[in-house]
């Protein structure tokens, strides 16, 4: 059994989280060790929270819509096809035809790069988050 | 926090939105602390609140300078070092006057001596710590809202101590962060404005292109743009809009309108069910990277296990488009991507991964040998002297009328967390809280001939929901409540995109709805009959 350190996915309060990993899979969460904001509690949603990340509802691997329907594609032909449409509205309409929803879920490096993405990799200032729900 | 103390807590359900803080207000109280809680429904902690004040909601700002108000007249302000210390005294203490006890008290129906009990609790403690969230920011007078909150710190002194001061508690895990790295139309890290041509130019400088100098779309915007065909591609990365965002109806219709949608998830959403492409991101436990606790501290999140199938770290995903993007960068690992961020980050600058294996720092962390700031106002307000600001009342974008004569207020529940896309899929969670349970008060329910456990549907003038009925007194008559948990129950569709002016937020707290009883069919609700008696006390 090995035990990783980690922080909780939940909720603004930033608990610490020590995950029981075995042959590839979380089998239970524990308060992460000190020092912590949590100092050893934990709510229900940190300590139960976890069976959503080998869910058999996860996706596995990029969609693309085919005749109306999504389908399973390539990392290659996904991420293709986002550059080009992307490079194509762009040209034909301004990069300002173009904007995202970045992520309060997801981590500071990837928050980064989204909004990177768009300033740098597109030249839009059209980025924003949920913060407001 | 103990004897002496006051926690002041203002439309925040903490032990069910942030538990482990809502502990430690407990905690705080059995140590003899003051609890206030303001807040239009029976929540856990206004049980066990000294003082609870239970305001028709859309009425913080009246009620909180009512208590201001209280305050001043009985002579618990300390006259001469507030004056000294802030900015625009004596206009805030004129413009008190509008706001006395009795006319607020009509106004917001809360008994005109509870306002003065709450005053003189706060008017006495050594230290009063304020806490609010959504409860207070989604208005259309939001931020009024906030600034009565922090009016009524200054004005007591509760600012830059600790065991004081005016604590926002942020949503969801990494809210602070997202708004922190610039993922905002408005800012870039570190909160500084992209119309600032220095700012402009440092990234301009790094990233070695131009970055427009015009502030970019919000979301309510982009969605608006979409509309009106000005917008033609929108990337959706870990959010469900179709399920948090109001008056859904209108966000379908957007979406199904774009010309090319891509959205990054775990799961294939209600959004993601409309993209035309979807791109399978990792867990939080399947990643390495940083989120930003609402305390502003950085702390490390580690992978623990494999990203499942196909699917990729979200960071990899992106610096991949990046590079078909035809940018230069190559990011070896997620430490890059940091390094990269702090170096144009003066906030983040002195925050590495070395130091975080010590356990997390919280920003402005300005270089490597700075411990990091617990507390952001020490002694004084960021922005110099501490301003009041003179406030008026405005009732809400949408009152309750003869057609529909209820308001709904959203919320959460312990057991899930935002559109529950993740919650539902845990087996000890979704088992403790299955389904919606629409909060309708005992005398409304006999008027519209409801029972316990009844489905219900709620009619508002942008769309129709259905929930099963709780009759209970956590609500008071006239109000409902329902959270946007529950797919099958999606409260968004009922409530009003009309948002503060200044923030953009949208009155989520504040609608106008009908209800009636839906079929013949009752079920009673046990497991939550036990939730409504349960006490938050930890053995
Ligand atoms: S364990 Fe609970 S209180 Fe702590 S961060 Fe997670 S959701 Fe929030």
């Amino acid at each position: 059994m090995q035990h990783t350190t980690t922080t909780c996915p939940y909720c603004g309060v930033g608990c610490s989280l020590s995950l029981a990993v075995d042959n590839d899979r979380i089998v239970s969460v524990s308060p992460g060790p000190e020092p912590s904001v949590n100092k050893g509690a934990l709510c229900s949603k940190g300590r139960f929270g976890f069976d959503f990340v080998h869910h058999k509802d996860r996706l596995t691997t990029p969609l693309i819509r085919k005749d109306g329907v999504l389908v399973p594609a390539s990392w290659d032909e996904a991420l293709g096809l986002i550059a080009s449409k992307f490079s194509e509205i762009a040209s034909l309409y301004g990069a300002d035809a173009l904007g995202g929803f970045s992520s309060a879920r997801c981590s500071n490096e990837e928050n980064y790069l989204f909004q990177k993405l768009f300033r740098a990799g597109i030249g839009t200032n059209n980025v924003d988050h949920c913060a407001r729900l | 926090m103990g004897a002496g103390d006051c926690v002041c807590i203002i439309g925040t359900n903490t032990t069910a939105c942030h538990p482990v803080i809502g502990l430690g207000m407990m905690q705080a109280k059995r140590n003899g602390a003051q609890l206030i809680v303001i807040d239009p429904r029976e929540i856990d902690l206004a049980r066990e609140a000294d003082v609870w004040l239970r305001l028709r909601p859309g009425t913080d700002t009246p009620l909180l300078s009512a208590i201001a108000g209280e305050i001043y007249n009985a002579g618990m302000v300390d006259v001469e070092s507030v004056a000294a210390s802030t900015e625009g005294f004596k206009e805030f203490c004129e413009g008190l006057a509008k706001f006395d006890a009795e006319s607020v008290a009509a106004l917001s129906e809360v008994a005109a001596d509870d306002i003065r009990r709450a005053a003189r609790c706060i008017g006495r403690a050594r230290n009063t710590a304020f806490y609010y969230t959504m409860g207070v920011t989604q208005h259309t007078t939001g931020t009024n809202n906030v600034l009565a909150v922090s009016n009524l710190a200054l004005l007591t002194g509760n600012i830059g101590r600790p065991k004081t001061g005016v604590n926002p508690l942020r949503g969801q895990n990494n809210v602070q962060g997202s708004c922190d790295m610039g993922a905002l139309p408005n800012v870039l890290t570190g909160y500084r404005s992209v119309t600032n041509d220095d700012v402009r130019g440092s990234f301009e400088e790094a990233w070695n292109v131009t970055i427009p100098a015009e502030k970019g779309r919000t979301i309510p915007e982009m969605l608006n743009a979409i509309e009106e065909d000005k917008m033609k591609g929108l990337f959706v990365f870990g959010e469900n809009p179709m399920r948090s965002d109001p008056d859904i109806n209108h966000v379908e219709h957007c979406l199904h309108h774009v010309e090319f949608l891509v959205v990054q998830d775990l799961f294939l959403t209600e959004t993601a069910e409309l993209a035309d492409v979807v791109l399978p991101g990792a867990s939080f436990a399947e990643k390495d990277g940083t989120f930003t606790s609402t305390e502003r501290r950085v702390q490390r999140i580690r992978a623990a296990v494999s990203p499942v199938g196909d699917s990729k770290p979200d960071w990899k995903i992106l610096a991949e488009l990046l590079e078909r993007l035809g940018r230069p960068e190559r990011y070896a690992d997620v430490k890059d991507v940091f390094d990269e961020m702090r170096m144009l980050t003066p906030t983040h600058t002195g925050i590495t991964y070395e130091r975080l294996e010590a356990g997390g720092i919280q920003w402005p962390c300005p270089d490597e040998s700075h411990a990091g700031t617990p507390i952001l106002h020490v002694g004084n307000c960021m922005r110099g002297a501490g301003k009041f600001v003179p406030l008026e009342h405005r009732e809400p974008a949408e009152l309750p009328d003869a057609e529909y004569p209820l308001t709904l207020t959203t919320g959460r529940v312990v057991a899930h967390y935002h559109t529950a896309t993740m919650t539902r899929r845990c087996f000890g969670l979704a088992g403790t809280w299955p389904e919606e349970l629409v909060e309708v008060h005992p005398a409304d329910a006999a008027e519209y001939g409801i029972a316990d456990g009844d489905l219900i549907e709620l009619r508002s003038r942008r769309g129709v929901a259905t929930g099963r009925a709780w009759v209970t007194r956590r609500v008071p008559r006239g109000l409902v409540f329902m959270t946007f948990h529950f797919s099958e129950s999606p409260a968004n569709i009922l409530t009003t995109s009309a948002a503060d002016p200044v923030t953009g937020t949208p009155q989520l707290k504040v609608c106008a709805v009908a209800i009636r009883k839906l079929t013949e069919e009752s079920t009673s609700v046990e497991s939550l009959s036990i939730e409504e008696h349960a006490s938050c006390h930890i053995a």
